[in-house]
């Protein structure tokens, strides 16, 4: 089956090549990368290594996040192909992470063991799968509504 | 949708806010109200902006009394000692540096402390830097204010607790306690000094002032340690030997911890004609606005107060991990609660004769101040009268105003001393100055 999909002329990107194969992995490797290392620290009683390492990762996604969150705006502005359902599912659901991360960070700055169990763990969990939910659906977005009939 | 709702659940939960209400005076005393531990999304946090003294301003003491500025434009102010020939030494000190980040929250809580610390007032002699020095106050003409304004000892390193033994001044660095030959009256010190002990300092040092006090007999000295965390969020290990008191031979600088689990000792003072070391403690934040109290206790020989496993006696702290009840069992609970988040880092007895009788033996308090809650607390220095060597009452505000109505600082009061005349002495770090409390006459006595 040959699909056509736009881009990457177009899009937001650096020399041709789209943001979204630079930036987009980049939350989606945090946050389920924070979820890992969040189950590390409950496992391991408390090494605190791997509190500090959630937090970075935290902070490290929703940086890039935000970035990404950002160009997806104006790819959706610019771009009336990817207006479509995935599009705005795709940007909502990198909006809806990033408000559950962020809401985690603040409960990843608690020092000890309460900064990951329960609610931060939880968090966790719940972001590591709404940014893979993302990642699916920003790349379905990039394919014309016409091929996919 | 339902992706949404433990989001949902968990923005109503943070708008619920503590549910810690709790007046600061239900926290006084010896048996505090404890609430149960609030940790909030974003903590508590309220610090005021330094703004310095006025000319012409001062803080408040109650009627009868008489505060004075003894000695103005120095730089943070953190310590003083009155010597017997009236001499007042002054530590002027800072921390050096930043700790090491190991999480995004260090900078943005560094950020937040450095509001709460002001930029320090007078330039420093030698020139740029945090002030490292003692420097000697002389009153000789016993008008309250000093003439001579001097720098005894220089290029110290985050230098805190100060004593004078025999004909040795003690200095208690953050990284060492040194001591110098002095002999009262000296104005100036030049001979190189010698090191007693290493002190915990590095490069993270959290609570780096290291209090000193002598003995009776002058054999000993005792110095507070404080812990290098909050809760040992920095881990174990950067916690060997701290938040406790060492007790350190004069002569051979050989020691050993002689009480543990307190997580930021400060104030140590020997109560006048015994032998029972007393000291106030900062104790830990974010547990909400009304945990944990801050105290003044007696400090017991080999005693464990619980830090960081648990507060005032047993109650376990859910955040250290791993847990350890067996220290926990053996925790016990400190003598007298002076409420949240007061900061307490000095502690002086009565020992005058000029104040009513009602002050001799008790205990002035300097409370530096909260940052872990929204309407302040502290920022002033606490009278608690004393009976048969305990504390009684409720602590009573003594010097206030460091705060002024519009909320701004004007100054954060830390050491206390009694002078030769039994005038109160108060270290004022972010005003910059030292202030003298005499008594004017006819003040009530203190009631609690």
């Amino acid at each position: 089956m040959a699909n056509s999909f736009v881009g990457p002329r177009g899009r937001v990107g650096v020399a041709g090549h789209p943001y979204s194969s630079l930036i987009l992995p980049v939350p989606i490797v945090c946050f389920v990368g924070a979820l890992l290392t969040d189950i590390a620290y409950v496992n391991s009683g408390g090494n605190l290594q791997w509190l500090n390492f959630s937090s970075w990762l935290l902070a490290a996604g929703l940086a890039f996040g935000a970035i990404a969150g950002i160009l997806a705006l104006i790819d959706l502005a610019r771009l009336r192909e990817l207006r479509s359902h995935w599009g705005w599912s795709a940007f909502g659901l990198l909006v809806a992470s990033l408000v559950v991360e962020f809401i985690n960070s603040l409960i990843h700055a608690r020092d000890g063991w309460t900064a990951v169990v329960p609610t931060g763990l939880m968090l966790s969990a719940i972001a590591a799968l709404l940014v893979l939910t993302y990642g699916w659906a920003w790349h379905e977005s990039r394919y014309t509504p016409e091929v996919r009939s | 949708m339902t992706r949404l709702v433990p989001m949902a659940a968990l923005l109503a939960l943070a708008a619920c806010g503590s549910g810690q209400k709790v007046d600061p005076m239900q926290q006084v005393g010896p048996h505090p109200y404890l609430p149960k531990p609030a940790e909030e999304l974003v903590a508590d946090i309220g610090v005021a902006k330094v703004v310095g003294w006025k000319q012409g301003e001062a803080p408040t003491v109650p009627a009868g009394f008489k505060i004075e500025a003894m000695a103005t434009g120095l730089t943070s102010p953190r310590n003083v000692l009155a010597l017997a020939n009236g001499d007042v030494l002054v530590v002027e000190s800072q921390r050096v540096g930043s700790e090491p980040v190991d999480r995004p929250k260090d900078p943005i809580r560094d950020f937040i402390m450095s509001i709460a610390h002001g930029g320090g007032g007078a330039d420093t002699a030698g020139g740029g830097g945090p002030p490292q020095r003692i420097t000697l106050l002389r009153d000789a003409d016993g008008d309250g204010k000093a003439e001579l304004k001097t720098v005894l000892l220089d290029h110290l390193n985050s230098p805190f607790g100060i004593a004078v033994l025999g004909d040795q001044l003690y200095v208690a660095n953050t990284d060492a306690l040194m001591r110098y030959p002095f002999t009262p009256g000296q104005t100036k010190i030049t001979a190189p000094g010698q090191r007693v002990v290493e002190l915990p300092g590095g490069l993270i040092d959290h609570h780096w002032t290291k209090s000193l006090a002598v003995s009776p007999d002058g054999s000993k000295l005792y110095v507070g340690v404080g812990s290098n965390s909050n809760i040992q969020e920095r881990g174990p290990e950067a916690e060997t030997n701290r938040a406790a008191i060492w007790e350190v031979d004069a002569k051979t600088g050989a020691y050993r911890v002689f009480a543990s689990g307190l997580r930021n000792p400060n104030g140590l003072t020997f109560y006048p004609g015994s032998n029972t070391l007393w000291a106030v403690i900062n104790e830990r934040d974010e547990l909400g606005p009304n945990l944990v109290p801050d105290y003044m206790t007696s400090v017991k020989d080999g005693a464990f107060y619980g830090w960081p496993y648990s507060y005032y006696g047993q109650h376990v702290d859910p955040r250290v991990r791993p847990q350890r009840p067996d220290l926990v069992k053996t925790a016990i609970p400190p003598d007298y609660a002076l409420s949240s988040h007061v900061a307490p880092l000095g502690l002086a007895f009565y020992t005058g004769s000029s104040f009513p009788a009602g002050y001799n033996g008790g205990a002035f308090v300097g409370e530096h101040g909260s940052w872990n809650r929204k309407s302040y607390n502290g920022y002033q220095v606490v009278f608690i009268r004393f009976a048969n060597g305990q504390p009684v009452g409720k602590p009573i505000p003594f010097v206030t105003g460091f705060i002024g109505p519009d909320k701004l600082d004007r100054g954060r009061p830390v050491g206390v001393a009694i002078d030769r005349t039994g005038a109160l002495i108060v270290a004022d770090d972010t005003g910059n100055t030292v202030w003298r409390v005499s008594y004017a006459g006819g003040a009530p006595k203190p009631t609690a």
